[in-house]
């Protein structure tokens, strides 16, 4: 029924005398409702998106507890993103970015237990509020001066906007044992801590829109993102293909450790560990861009980790992932020890076992000097 | 409303599906929103201009406050009336994050908190004035690293606060610019107050005791400043004796248990007109990188890791250094002073620039009869030195700081 229901929108079938209009709103009007914006609705049990929006999945996306998330991209009729080789894309005002964070739920389980993330089909058809527990869209809005970023909790038939956020508790299933998920929906000013990637600006900036986070195709599809992005007028630009910057997926067994590590560590710590970040005060970069193995942790003292040192001397130990502050760092729940500080209250076992391979297969050790 | 102009309402008929949704309608819970909420709220919606005001009380939060508004002031009623209280966090590196300029803050308290207790990052003319920090179980490895704890800020004043307990630094200035930290009291910490690469910095009229060191001026390699310039006067540093509980591998963990002033590979430091004493290793220690646990460490060539042109007057002196907690110095006191003889009240690992030609003028010492000794420890501790003839000289005084507004 549900399924049936979600195919007959999908084709356009219904007698639907009144469609939902995608809307903009100024930044001193942003509505309480998140249908209000028409972009992402419920209808049913079924969670749909504007046809105009585009659906899109990064190569090594965020760590955030095993939520499984539905990026969508809308963009002005008429109107083209700028290509960057680097940094996000240049998109136009009226730009709405949604990402929907969800979860499967175990089967039968009453009251809800969630399903710890196993990889997803893309499929869009499948999400609906009877097998999923559908918990916030967020918003990144393209205003003509500044982005702004929004978060709304589902509740019922509709998302309400939270400017605080909220702490949503939930039993999730790791490891065939059920364990406590304090799932953090972050406030107005969470969303700027890693969305503020130059954070002596304070700009909010979307994280995952740049070319080497995109350059793939989507689940199910056979073309590159970005191909279709540039073929329907959405996209200017960019180069032939072969010349755009592309993240190893972390799963992907044909790829590098290092590009995997590499590209693990950019999207889950780039945003504040780089140059301009909020964690500059650190002196660790762990973007895409640092070239300085020194920069990046090996052999580096930390600065004001506290107790977040682990009671280990270096942020990365060549050779020696037990000795390495960055892997206790990824491996701890405490909120005041844990990165990233946000987004993560579970112990991310895939990351942290690719993070710990990349250590363990650097070669050298930390030279005694004086 | 220009952004309204701008972005006049753009509609097209787009989605698919019907207009009206169905399915279940979940009501809506309507209690009254927990003070942790309303306080949050007030951070978030924060406009220029706001005084936030915390009503008298013990106040719980399960979330880390972040505040991103430039000219707000957050005021309670007294350090020990308007309590914040993280015993209960369960998210959030800080208590209160602040990301802003113009920021006041003023009588109120912040305490047990995971992380930090207040964080200022990036902000110019800071105020922090009365407020306390504190991990109301005591020293403890596991509390949280700093209480007051501004970073890369320009114009900053730390005043009438008070910092206990915290497993790094109570107060922690890092990498800031003009910064006055003056009539606080820090205590139960690792290091009481900690200047770390900032520049221009006055330390005065402080109380710093039984903290593991009272006040430390460090400069730690890889950062995007080097400190120098900071002025330690009219402090009262007695008794920090408390047991180093930092956790090993942070920049504190190296520092001995009863020190009461470090100045760690920084420049242009004057001590001067402090009560200093009771401080069981040494009343003031003065180091290289080398020898603060980051030895077998390496950091990047530019960094400059010699304290040089340090000046030490006026201080007034009580005993110490009966007791170092450095096995190197405790056999050096006993050696060379005797069993029951006592460091001198300047202990200096003696590690210069090679590049120097002597030693003449690195560190002055105009303070009566009080010595240093060089305990030579770049060569294992083997030429004991309290030969004074490098050490009487003088050093330009530093200007007073002074910030813009105050």
């Amino acid at each position: 029924m549900t399924r049936n229901f979600c195919l007959w929108i999908l084709l356009g079938l219904g007698a639907c005398s009144q469609p939902p209009e995608v809307r903009l709103f100024p930044a001193d009007l942003y509505p309480e409702q998140l249908s209000a914006w028409g972009v992402v609705v419920r209808r049913g049990d079924a969670l749909v998106f504007t046809s105009r929006a585009q659906p899109y999945e990064l190569n090594s996306p965020l760590f955030s507890d095993y939520a499984l998330k539905l990026r969508t991209i809308w963009l002005p009729p008429g109107t083209t993103a700028a290509f960057n080789a680097d940094e996000a894309f240049d998109f136009p005002t009226g730009t709405i970015v949604t990402k929907t964070f969800f979860y499967p739920r175990v089967n039968g389980a009453s009251p809800t237990i969630l399903a710890a993330w196993q990889g997803w089909s893309g499929d869009v058809e499948a999400i609906n509020f009877i097998d999923h527990e559908i918990i916030e869209t967020r918003l990144l809005i393209r205003q003509s001066d500044q982005w702004d970023a929004l978060a709304y909790v589902w509740q019922g038939n509709d998302a309400q906007l939270k400017i605080t956020g909220a702490i949503r508790r939930f039993e999730i299933e790791l490891d065939q044992q059920t364990a406590k998920l304090n799932y953090l929906v972050p406030s107005r000013n969470e969303c700027a801590a890693c969305h503020a990637t130059n954070h002596s600006t304070g700009a909010i900036q979307p994280i995952g829109l740049k070319a080497r986070h995109l350059n793939r195709s989507y689940p199910g599809d056979e073309y590159n993102q970005l191909s279709i992005w540039q073929n329907k007028g959405l996209l200017s630009g960019m180069p032939s293909l072969d010349q755009v910057q592309k993240t190893a997926r972390m799963e992907d067994a044909a790829a590098s450790v290092d590009g995997r590590a590499r590209g693990y560590l950019d999207i889950n710590c780039g945003h504040c560990h780089n140059e301009k970040g909020a964690a500059d005060t650190s002196g660790l970069l762990l973007d895409a861009h640092t070239r300085s193995v020194h920069q990046l942790g090996y052999c580096k003292a930390p600065i004001a980790a506290g107790t977040g040192s682990g009671g280990r001397l270096y942020s990365i130990v060549p050779g020696q992932p037990d000795a390495s502050i960055l892997i206790y760092r990824l491996e701890i729940t405490d909120p005041g020890d844990r990165m990233p500080e946000l987004g993560r209250t579970l112990i991310h076992q895939e990351g942290v076992a690719l993070l710990r391979q990349w250590v363990a297969e650097i070669p050298g050790s930390c030279i005694v000097e004086a | 409303m220009p952004r309204t102009v701008v972005l006049a309402i753009i509609s097209l008929a787009g989605i698919v599906g019907c207009s009206q949704p169905t399915g279940d309608v979940t009501p809506q819970t309507t209690s009254a929103p927990s003070y942790e909420e309303q306080l949050r709220l007030q951070l978030e919606t924060a406009k220029a201009g706001d005084i936030i005001v915390i009503p008298e009380g013990v106040h719980s939060f399960s979330r880390g406050l972040t505040l991103n508004t430039d000219h707000v002031t957050i005021r309670g009623a007294g350090m020990d009336k308007s309590v914040l209280s993280f015993k209960d966090q369960i998210a959030g590196a800080e208590g209160l994050l602040v990301n802003a300029s113009n920021f006041t803050i003023e009588d109120l308290a912040i305490e047990d908190t995971k992380g930090d207790a207040l964080k200022i990052n990036e902000g110019k003319n800071i105020i922090i004035r009365r407020v306390r920090t504190e991990w109301t179980n005591g020293p403890s490895t596991e509390n949280g690293s700093y209480g007051i704890y501004p970073v890369q800020t320009e114009n900053t004043l730390i005043e009438g606060s008070v910092a206990i307990a915290a497993s790094d630094a109570g107060i922690y200035v890092g990498q800031s610019r003009f910064v006055v930290v003056r009539d606080n009291r820090v205590e139960f910490n690792v290091a009481g107050i900690e200047i770390e690469n900032t520049v221009h910095a006055d330390v005065y009229n402080n109380v710093a005791t039984n903290n593991t060191g009272g006040i430390l001026v460090f400069n730690m390699p890889n950062l995007p400043q080097e400190g120098h310039s900071t002025r330690v006067f009219d402090n009262y540093v007695m008794d920090n004796n408390t047991i180093n509980f930092a956790p090993a591998g942070t920049a504190v963990a190296g520092v001995p248990a009863g020190s009461g002033i470090i100045i760690n590979s920084n420049d242009k430091v004057e001590i001067f007109a402090n009560r200093i004493g009771n401080n069981q290793t040494a009343n003031v220690l003065i180091s290289s990188v080398f020898s603060a646990g980051y030895s077998e460490r390496t950091f990047a060539d530019a960094f400059d890791p010699y304290p040089e042109t340090i000046y030490i007057y006026d201080n007034e002196f009580s005993p110490g250094g009966n007791a170092p907690d450095r096995k190197e110095l405790e056999a050096l006191r006993v050696a060379t002073f005797g069993e029951d003889g006592r460091l001198p009240d300047i202990v200096w690992d003696g590690v210069t620039n090679p590049e120097r030609n002597d030693a003449m003028g690195v560190i002055c010492i105009d303070n009566g009869e009080a010595i240093l000794v060089n305990v030579d420890a770049r060569n294992g501790y083997r030429n004991i030195s309290t030969d004074m003839t490098n050490h009487r000289c003088v050093h330009e005084k530093l200007a007073k700081v002074t910030l813009a507004g105050q």
